[in-house]
């Protein structure tokens, strides 16, 4: 698993002097997509009316509607959900030390993912905002079976969470798509529609359990920067510095199942942010996981957004979901920087 | 003599020799390779006595013989159970050889022919010919065959940096790459009509069903050719593990053996894909049991191969146990039966 020594010195895109301006940059460029986000729509509603929608907003009038339970609420889920993801995918690489590894490697993807179909079949749960709690029981359970599998309690092993993990989902997806090939075809489209990721015709009863869950997650991936830090240093290391990786990761588990959890029982399983997104974030930050967090948190929420934007433009007057258009996307421009930039290791 | 030359507890290098020459083995290495042998024979042999003819085992070990009294059922045996079993077997090899080596060239325990973009491209090219052109079952083949293969390329190119490719360089381009098609593959599923989607999602589950022996000829012989010479390659590319400047050192050309070990793994995984479409999780799970067994971590083509097999064949005879009427698609089974029992391991052991 420990990367090859390459003898060339590691630099990244920006100095790190400039680090502080470049978040700051980010931060305007998620509040102009987040603004564009709101104007644009297949349904036309002029900007004048938008503006009027969010500032003296007029329920008899259905534009306005639109905008506010709509749109609003949309641009929001893919900003928490891209930004949760993102984060997720640092800790989980920082944490495993694999580049590989995504946050659905501790089976919360395929976790929530059963946890749904078995809702949609055998309960005959139609409605958003019930399927998501179930995606995120199922989220949960995964995520602890792998602690447990892992033996993690008997002394951590990068590889062996990573194994089992993947090991776990494979079974998981596995029963989830004969479930869907050997029931009624309802279910199969429902799942269908599920699977692919998308923030169309989520409202606030999704949104806001979700906004909480991940601000919870958020805050304890801060609180835990410095300590991934250690981890990242190998785990002789990490003990030698004080650390007690047990904790971290527990802690770090608990906070990939709330973000993961919640992003993916909110949205379906989009896979892409929560992959590159912190190695595009190491690309332009450096390893520095102080610094990783907020970067990679912008990255995954801006790269949301926008692909959210482009596949309602793009698809007119259909839409092209998010899950697609994130990997339409960001998968040349990953590729051109792993190409024209060196990478810090893991 | 000490007894622990007969009973292999751990896995201790030992070394024979004869005048100058000198072999090293791990007994515990060759115990697991002759168990998996023995297992995948036993194996082989049962699955051909399932289906709907009853056929007793001594019936199946006449007719592959050839002393037994001809008729249907040895005909069935010889044409129809013999060329499925067998893809079954060379399938899983071909998939655990490939899978070990990606392991090893990506440094990477997740490795598989997915680091290099292959399955995905396969899959790719196997969505565009069902849903774009025709479904004929050989176009499918061989379209997903060159789409796995075109995708390796060009990951491999993108990789290469002034003559190097990082092992590192190439997973991500793995990942960037195996995205972009992925996202091509889910939006070629949700954009075509729905009798090509559902072709195309029956394909993606993997078959052995119908397996001819026009089948069985290409991935036998590719796994039988290919096999040795990279049992030869195999001591080279355990060293580059170590790394690529340390390995330099000791003589070994890193590009060029590196280079070859992708290739041929590659081929490996297009013929497998090509006999059964794609199955998963084999070429991640087998190496990874292998070592787990060994209890070693060195790379290992030959019981990696005999896992694979393994794992197919236990996962088809599963599907002829199940006791209800339900579609179970061989690819989802090998990850069940992979998935589960790795996990057993897992919880079991206490190193790696």
């Amino acid at each position: 698993m420990s990367g090859m020594a390459e003898s060339t010195p590691t630099f990244n895109v920006i100095r790190k002097s400039q680090r502080r301006f470049w978040l700051v940059a980010g931060m305007a460029l998620l509040l102009l997509v987040t603004c564009l986000s709101m104007f644009i729509g297949t349904h036309y509603i002029s900007a004048a009316v938008t503006l009027e929608a969010i500032f003296s907003f007029d329920p008899a009038n259905s534009d306005h509607l639109l905008v506010v339970h709509l749109r609003i609420p949309r641009t929001l889920l893919a900003l928490v959900v891209g930004g949760a993801l993102g984060v997720a995918g640092v800790i989980m690489q920082g944490l495993t030390r694999n580049p590989l590894a995504d946050p659905g490697i501790l089976g919360v993807n395929a976790g929530a993912a059963l946890a749904v179909v078995l809702a949609i079949a055998f309960i005959g749960i139609h409605d958003m905002a019930y399927v998501m709690w179930f995606g995120l029981l199922g989220a949960a359970i995964a995520g602890a079976a792998v602690f447990v599998f892992a033996g993690v309690n008997k002394g951590v092993n990068p590889v062996r969470v990573v194994l089992a993990g993947t090991a776990l989902s494979v079974v998981l997806l596995a029963f989830t798509h004969m479930l869907t090939i050997n029931s009624h075809e309802m279910v199969f489209e429902q799942y269908r529609h599920w699977s692919v990721g998308a923030f169309q015709g989520r409202s606030y009863d999704v949104l806001i359990p979700a906004a909480m869950l991940i601000t919870v997650g958020l805050v304890i991936a801060f609180c835990l920067s410095q300590a991934l830090d250690t981890v990242s240093l190998g785990e002789d290391i990490g003990q030698a510095l004080g650390v007690n990786p047990l904790k971290i990761w527990f802690f770090s588990a608990l906070a990939i199942v709330i973000l993961a959890g919640a992003a993916t029982a909110a949205a379906g399983p989009i896979s892409f942010v929560g992959l590159t997104a912190p190695h595009i974030a190491r690309i332009v930050a450096g390893p520095d996981h102080k610094w990783l967090i907020p970067f990679s948190l912008l990255i995954a929420s801006t790269l949301a957004v926008v692909a959210d934007v482009l596949g309602r433009v793009i698809g007119y007057p259909n839409e092209i979901s998010v899950g697609i258009m994130i990997a339409l996307i960001g998968g040349p421009f990953f590729v051109f920087l792993v190409r024209r930039w060196k990478i810090s290791q893991l | 003599m000490n007894s622990r030359y007969f009973l292999p507890t751990s896995n201790v290098s030992h070394v024979w020799r004869l005048g100058q020459f000198s072999i090293s083995y791990q007994p515990l290495s060759i115990l697991v390779a002759f168990v998996l042998l023995l297992l995948v024979a036993a194996f082989a042999i049962y699955a051909m006595t399932l289906g709907k003819l009853n056929i007793s085992l001594l019936q199946v070990v006449d007719a592959i013989l050839g002393v037994g009294e001809s008729g249907v059922k040895e005909r069935i045996i010889l044409n129809i159970r013999l060329p499925k079993v067998l893809t079954a077997i060379f399938v899983g090899a071909a998939l655990g050889i490939s899978g070990a080596v990606f392991q090893s060239v990506s440094r990477n325990a997740l490795g598989s022919p997915d680091v290099i973009g292959f399955t995905t491209g396969a899959a790719t090219g196997a969505i565009a010919q069902i849903v774009l052109f025709e479904q004929g079952a050989l176009e499918v083949a061989l379209a997903a065959i060159i789409g796995g293969v075109v995708t390796a390329i060009i990951v491999y190119l993108l990789a290469v940096k002034s003559g190097v490719v990082g092992g590192y360089r190439l997973i991500l381009t793995g990942i960037g790459i195996g995205s972009i098609l992925s996202a091509l593959n889910s939006l070629m599923l949700v954009k075509g009509n729905l009798d090509s989607a559902i072709m195309a999602n029956l394909w993606l589950a993997g078959s052995l069903h119908a397996r001819t022996w026009m089948h069985v000829y290409p991935v036998l012989i590719g796994v039988v050719l290919l096999l040795p010479i990279m049992m030869v390659l195999k001591r080279a590319l355990a060293m580059i593990e170590m790394g690529d400047e340390m390995a330099t050192q000791l003589g070994i050309r890193v590009e060029r053996v590196r280079l070859s070990m992708i290739f041929f793994a590659v081929v490996l995984a297009a013929f497998a894909t090509g006999a059964a479409g794609p199955i998963a999780f084999i070429a991640l799970a087998a190496p990874q049991l292998v070592s787990r067994l060994r209890q070693s971590r060195a790379l290992s083509l030959f019981s990696s191969a005999l896992m694979g097999a393994l794992l197919v064949l236990a996962a088809d005879v599963l599907i002829q146990w199940l006791p209800f009427q339900a579609s179970v698609p061989i690819g989802r089974m090998t990850g069940i039966v992979g998935g589960i029992y790795l996990i057993w391991l897992l919880t079991r052991s206490r190193q790696f």
